[in-house]
């Protein structure tokens, strides 16, 4: 029988018993997300990764192409073209959010009692189910008889044909994705309120004017946000699919029609290729290359804002 | 329970947490600005409010006019047409299609909050070699284009014969959820360390630590959670359409997509039914804001959150 306590094992670095013990139960913890991370994450990470070199259509097994997919993704016209498209959506979107959610925080942030009032009507929008949004918005703009011609037309506007003519498809789109832009009006309010008040009362005793409290006090405290809201914004919108999925896709009617072209996004193209045309490995191939056009658009993006984001001191 | 006072990862958070419902002395200032300034303040504050509201007032009014005069000019539902909601009730199975939302929306935030916290608690209470390069991987699967791991994650459901059940739409959030691990654990650090130690001293096991003393205490972060998934499931159309065939199975994105193809574009151009359709989806998500506003709010300042 042997009672002697365990002698810690040579070699190894030097870990109480209750810390062994405290790390095992760490990992129970852990186990649900470590689970999760390998069976839907790195597992389908791998898969599509091969599966972009495969031809595979779910009936029948795959069958090796090497890069055929990827010679193909470059050369496909409406890979392009959706690809075009969702950057140009992209590049109207991005920046309009962010300068008109700073505009609204900014006149949120002087509002007294009624602040939760308009702070609650900018933000409604966002609960509106996608699929409600872009119905809406299909009747909105709607050329003859939609709401925002009509008001065109009291500014003496005569306004364009927003669902129906390709060059006007993508602004009308960029239009609607403004009314859901509350999240980000919250986020900068938020960071505008937690600009320390004696900041402002410095730059005051300075003879500072609105506008240099602005570019030299507001605009610095508040970079973290906005270089937080660019790279959120700009990864959301490369994978815009719901609103326009719904607005001119899915349906025998419009499928094919110019309009449908027009609003081709990258998503919704490579949503076909996977689940309609069951192109399973050129699908995997699209979003391999989206993942690449993100991160590279993101490290461009990190590294651009570097220089113009102030982080607070470990004061905080 | 604010999350102002807790340390916080990354500078950009630190940045973008704030007291929401703190006193503002900026709004004292007005009195002493110029008056034609506060006019002109006043008037663009109203007129965003106006062009913000005007999309829900022309829905909610067309919805309740007779079908030719769903485009008429105006703002007024007249002629008044209420009948148009028991004509969408009856045309498509839109109570089965309620029930459906209400019981995944449910099911997939009871998944992700519950095993969301108790990973958040792993990542907050324990010390263990790998935890830094383990919470990086967390955040960084927030990176990652769901169009990565969409396809493979279907074959997964089409290998375990779940395609066309309800499983799929929520099953993927018994595995902790990125963004949830990310928001609790900020709050399971608030609470200090002592407190569970003494628990550990008095015979307390890890589980019960977890389940009886922490997991209360930031209750209301796990309802920040669980509205936020609530609503995400509420509102989402990719997953019903990959996995759905059944329409008896559809949740309301869904079947408000089936009423728009059916009745409205190219259809039948019953836009009345399309368009009190569209109220029905959309009225719970409103409800359920002004129940848990201060959650939405206090959610996207600390996480922020992308709606």
């Amino acid at each position: 029988m042997a009672t002697t306590v365990t002698p810690p094992v040579p070699g190894r670095r030097r870990r109480t018993p209750l810390a062994r013990r405290e790390a095992r139960w760490a990992y129970v913890f852990l186990a649900p997300w470590i689970v999760g991370f390998l069976v839907f994450t790195a597992g389908p990470m791998i898969a599509s990764l091969w599966l972009s070199f495969t031809e595979y259509d779910v009936i029948n097994a795959p069958r090796w192409s090497g890069l055929d997919n990827y010679r193909q993704l470059v050369s496909d016209p409406q890979v392009a073209r959706s690809l075009g498209n969702t950057v140009y959506y992209a590049a109207l979107h991005v920046p309009l959010v962010m300068l008109i959610s700073l505009g609204l925080a900014l006149l949120l942030k002087r509002v007294g009692r009624w602040q939760g009032f308009f702070r609650t009507v900018f933000y409604l929008p966002v609960m509106t189910p996608a699929v409600a949004v872009g119905i809406l918005f299909l009747l909105l703009l709607n050329t003859q008889d939609g709401l925002i011609n009509r008001g065109l037309a009291l500014l003496g506007i005569d306004g364009p044909s927003w669902t129906t003519d390709p060059d006007w498809v993508m602004p009308g789109i960029v239009l609607m994705s403004l009314w859901s832009l509350g999240s980000t009006v919250i986020i900068y309010l938020a960071a505008l309120q937690n600009v320390p008040r004696d900041l402002y009362e410095a730059a005051d005793l300075d003879g500072a004017g609105a506008w240099a409290r602005f570019r030299h006090v507001t605009l610095p405290m508040i970079s973290g946000s906005l270089f937080f809201t660019l790279i959120v914004n700009t990864i959301a919108s490369l994978q815009m699919f719901t609103e326009v999925y719904t607005m001119y896709f899915g349906n025998r009617q419009t499928q094919g029609s110019f309009n449908s072209d027009a609003a081709s996004f990258y998503v919704i193209h490579l949503f076909r290729e996977a689940f309609q045309f069951l192109h399973m490995g050129f699908a995997s191939a699209m979003a391999w290359l989206l993942f690449l056009i993100i991160l590279i658009i993101t490290a461009v993006q990190v590294k651009l804002s570097s220089r113009f984001v102030y982080y607070e001191g470990e004061d905080r | 329970m604010t999350t102002t006072s807790q340390p916080v990862g990354t500078g950009v958070a630190s940045t973008v947490v704030a007291p929401v419902a703190a006193p503002r002395p900026e709004a004292r200032d007005e009195g002493r600005r110029p008056r034609w300034q506060r006019v002109l303040f006043v008037l663009a504050l109203v007129g965003a409010a106006v062009i913000f509201l005007l999309p829900f007032v022309w829905l909610v009014s067309a919805s309740l006019r007779p079908r030719e005069y769903v485009f008429a000019p105006g703002l007024l539902p007249t002629p008044f047409a209420p009948d148009n909601y028991a004509d969408a009730w009856q045309a498509m199975p839109l109570l089965t299609w309620l029930f459906n939302s209400v019981v995944v929306g449910v099911a997939a935030a009871a998944a992700a909050t519950l095993s969301s916290a108790w990973v958040a608690f792993g990542f907050a209470y324990f010390r263990f070699p790998g935890r830094n390069l383990l919470f990086g991987l967390v955040l960084a699967t927030m990176m990652l284009p769901f169009a990565v791991t969409m396809i493979p994650t279907y074959l997964i459901w089409n290998r375990l014969g779940l395609i066309d059940t309800q499983v799929p739409l929520w099953a993927g959030n018994l595995f902790g959820s990125a963004f949830y691990i990310f928001l609790l654990r900020q709050f399971f650090l608030s609470l200090p360390r002592e407190y569970f130690e003494a628990a550990r001293v008095d015979g307390a096991s890890y589980p019960q630590l977890f389940w009886k003393m922490a997991f209360p205490l930031i209750r209301p972060a796990l309802l920040v959670a669980f509205v936020f998934e609530f609503k995400a499931s509420w509102t989402d159309l990719v997953k019903p359409l990959i996995y759905l065939r059944n329409e008896q199975l559809y949740t309301l994105p869904r079947g408000l997509k089936v009423i728009l193809d059916r009745f409205g574009y190219g259809g039948e151009q019953q836009w009345e039914i399309v368009l009190a359709g569209s109220v029905i989806a959309t009225v719970p998500m409103i409800i359920l804001f002004f129940l848990a506003q201060r959650h939405f709010v206090e959610g996207i300042a600390t996480t922020g959150r992308k709606g």
